[in-house]
């Protein structure tokens, strides 16, 4: 028999004099007419209006749903491509690519440092002939496909350039979303080939390409997901990718580019918190000072450059390894502070993520876990139902208020680049992080399941293994590729890269060519580190 | 009970791999040094050869290896096997991490004293390492 769920204590009413959100944010006991701004109809406005707080379109969701967009991968392409075709078949709305820990960091399948790590986290991809056959079966210009991936982004945008090209889908067609911002990297997610001027020389490069050859395409998607996964508060993941926006945008108006002829095309990746307001006036106020500063700092003068849009995932810290099947209830709770937030497309952990990557019968719960909120709770049925509500306007107005103070503090610094040089973000993070471990520790927070609630006995829950034996067939892959292209063509086209590199040109032609002749993506690393130079990072702690 | 010698118990942690993840190590090396060690955070994607060196030259009394890359069955038992090499046999060894739990026993076999899933508290860390660490000082 199952032991008995024995809870340790519960919060007595005396003890909930003071509240705050997740991120320490202090709630009050009441919010009432006095919360809402005195200029109300600026600062909240319309959907589809200046400055956006209810929404970038005038109908949200009545018009259209938000992409369904479950981040997938593992294994070798042919693994993937499969769990591509079972997610849109349950009805997932666009793709989203994960990537394995080697392709993300620009080292092929064969490097020793590869070794165990081969399509663990997400799916391997060395060169065109795997890009190829990821998307086998998938017309590339029937979809939009999103593909997490940062230091080497330039690489594999050229191999879906690659691929729509080969499946007669032309550069101009083809829609969707590349990462590509590395400034939350040396923040957050760790993961760089090159030190932060050449990394931000590629980002404008792909910035500006991208403007003249890819007018569907989000040539970056501006983070905070990773900054809040690190342990950011909501007030920082707000402020601290916002300013990554700016950075970028004041990066293209350094190269030369009209704001107007990119901004529109730059977007945004939130996380989806448990602590369901906080989120939604996150949000809120995101729009509102995106649309502000790219009017009034950047001169933008087309809405489509001040209008703020984004994808969400729900947060994977939230996911407890104990009783799984909670998670579902905390996806759920998420992906609605998500949609009642105005996201545009949206990626639903699956219940057995704490511990794996999903199966697929868990990650078709969290695929139906958008569908019944999308066809079932009405929560689509008008833009911004809690705008007007005393509590989200007041939020909204104190992260908009939080966000500037860190403006100011970043500035005082220098700027993005100079503060992440000298650890300010990072160590931001990282006493937030410890905060809430201390939080947790001394049961102040509970996380149930975990520190209240918990069970002595608990089954077993099945996760998904990926087979150690994928890592072979992925070398013996990259070894194809290389005994069937021809070498002169790539040894050329690497050198080409490097030559490029050490010049001021924009890189992505040099990428695509030797991209074209099968050069991998490691090797075109290597070529453009022995121009730049690698990172290290100097952690605090 | 104290440690036979006067001197601060000394702690390694450490990321092996790719694994960008260092929310917990992080944590982790701050909880250990606020509760008085000596804690040397290598920082990120460490190979198996450059944690060793680092455990031998910083004469640690343990190791933290903390991986949520799903690479835990390869680079823990590389780990484990340089310090065995180099002859380095009393070193307490934990790992922490996104690990499942049928990985568990194949890694205490190989000598990992313990593994700390999600949701294990720091203070029961803290406290594993510090008892395990000053045993190999008194015995």
């Amino acid at each position: 028999m199952a032991a008995r769920s024995r809870s340790t204590s519960t919060q007595p009413e005396s003890q909930a004099a003071e509240r705050s959100t997740i991120s320490g944010h202090p709630i009050e006991a009441l919010y009432g007419p006095g919360d809402l701004p005195s200029d109300a109809e600026e600062r909240i406005g319309a959907p589809g209006e200046y400055p956006f707080t209810r929404g970038p379109y005038p109908s949200m969701y009545r018009g259209k749903l938000w992409t369904m967009r479950q981040f997938a991968g593992f294994g070798t392409v042919e693994e993937t491509n499969e769990r591509f075709h079972y997610l849109l078949d349950h009805g997932q709305t666009g793709l989203s690519t994960a990537f394995d820990m080697p392709t993300l960091m620009g080292y092929d399948s064969d490097h020793a440092r590869s070794l165990g790590e081969v399509g663990r986290e997400g799916v391997a991809v060395d060169s065109l002939d795997d890009m190829e056959q990821l998307f086998e079966g998938i017309p590339l210009g029937g979809v939009t496909t999103s593909m997490t991936i940062n230091a080497p982004a330039a690489i594999l945008l050229a191999f879906y350039v690659l691929v729509g090209e080969e499946q007669g889908v032309p550069a101009e067609k083809l829609g969707g979303t590349i990462q590509t911002d590395i400034l939350k990297e040396y923040i957050a997610q760790k993961e760089w080939c090159f030190p932060i001027e050449p990394a931000m020389r590629l980002v404008t490069d792909m910035i500006e390409w991208c403007s003249q050859n890819m007018p569907r395409w989000h040539p970056v998607s501006i983070s905070g997901y990773h900054i809040r996964e690190a342990g950011s508060t909501a007030q920082q993941e707000l402020a601290f990718t916002l300013k990554d926006g700016f950075t970028y945008v004041e990066r293209a108006l350094e190269r030369g580019l009209d704001v107007d002829d990119f901004a529109p095309r730059l977007s945004f990746f939130f996380n989806a918190h448990i602590d369901f307001f906080e989120e939604i006036a996150k949000y809120r106020a995101a729009r509102r000072i995106w649309a502000r500063e790219l009017r009034e700092t950047y001169g933008a003068k087309r809405e489509e450059s001040m209008r703020l849009r984004f994808h969400a995932q729900t947060a994977g810290v939230s996911l407890t390894a104990q009783q799984p099947l909670n998670n579902v209830v905390r996806t759920s709770l998420e992906a609605l502070a998500a949609v009642l937030g105005g996201t545009q497309s949206l990626h639903t952990n699956s219940f057995d993520e704490a511990l794996a990557l999903p199966t697929e019968e868990a990650v078709r719960v969290a695929l139906r876990t958008q569908q019944i909120i999308a066809l079932e709770s009405g929560a689509p049925n008008t833009p911004d139902p809690l705008g007007g509500s005393y509590f989200v306007e007041k939020l909204t107005d104190e992260m908009e208020a939080a966000a500037y103070d860190y403006f100011a503090r970043i500035d005082e610094l220098g700027g993005m680049v100079e503060a992440i040089r000298a650890n300010f973000p990072q160590r931001e993070i990282a006493d937030a992080a410890f905060t809430y471990q201390r939080e947790l520790d001394q049961r102040r927070r509970i996380v149930v399941g975990v520190n209240d609630f918990a069970s002595e006995d608990e089954g077993e829950t099945p996760i998904l293994r990926i087979d150690p034996a994928l890592e072979r067939k992925q070398v013996d892959r990259l070894a194809a590729t290389r005994a069937r292209r021809d070498p002169a063509a790539v040894e050329v086209g690497l050198a080409e890269l490097k030559r490029a590199a050490a010049t001021d040109e924009n890189l992505m032609p040099a990428i695509i060519e030797a991209a074209r002749a099968r050069a991998t993506e490691g090797e075109m690393v290597s070529a453009m580190q022995e121009v730049f130079g690698t990172y290290t990072e100097s952690p605090v702690f | 009970m104290e440690a036979a010698t006067a001197r601060k118990i000394r702690v390694v942690v450490a990321k092996p791999g790719l694994d960008g993840h260092d929310r917990g190590a992080k944590i982790i090396a701050r909880a250990l040094r606020d509760a008085g060690m000596e804690v040397i955070y290598t920082g990120l994607h460490q190979t198996p050869e450059q944690i060793a060196e680092t455990v031998i030259q910083e004469d640690a009394d343990a190791v933290g290896l903390s991986i949520l890359s799903g690479a835990h069955m390869t680079l823990v038992p590389k780990v484990v096997e340089l310090l065995a090499e180099q002859g380095v046999d009393d070193v307490l060894v934990t790992v922490g991490g996104t690990i499942p739990a049928e990985d568990i026993p194949e890694l205490k076999k190989l000598g990992v004293a313990a593994v700390f899933t999600p949701g294990a508290g720091t203070d029961e860390i803290v406290e594993f390492i510090r008892e395990g660490a000053a045993e190999r000082h008194v015995g």
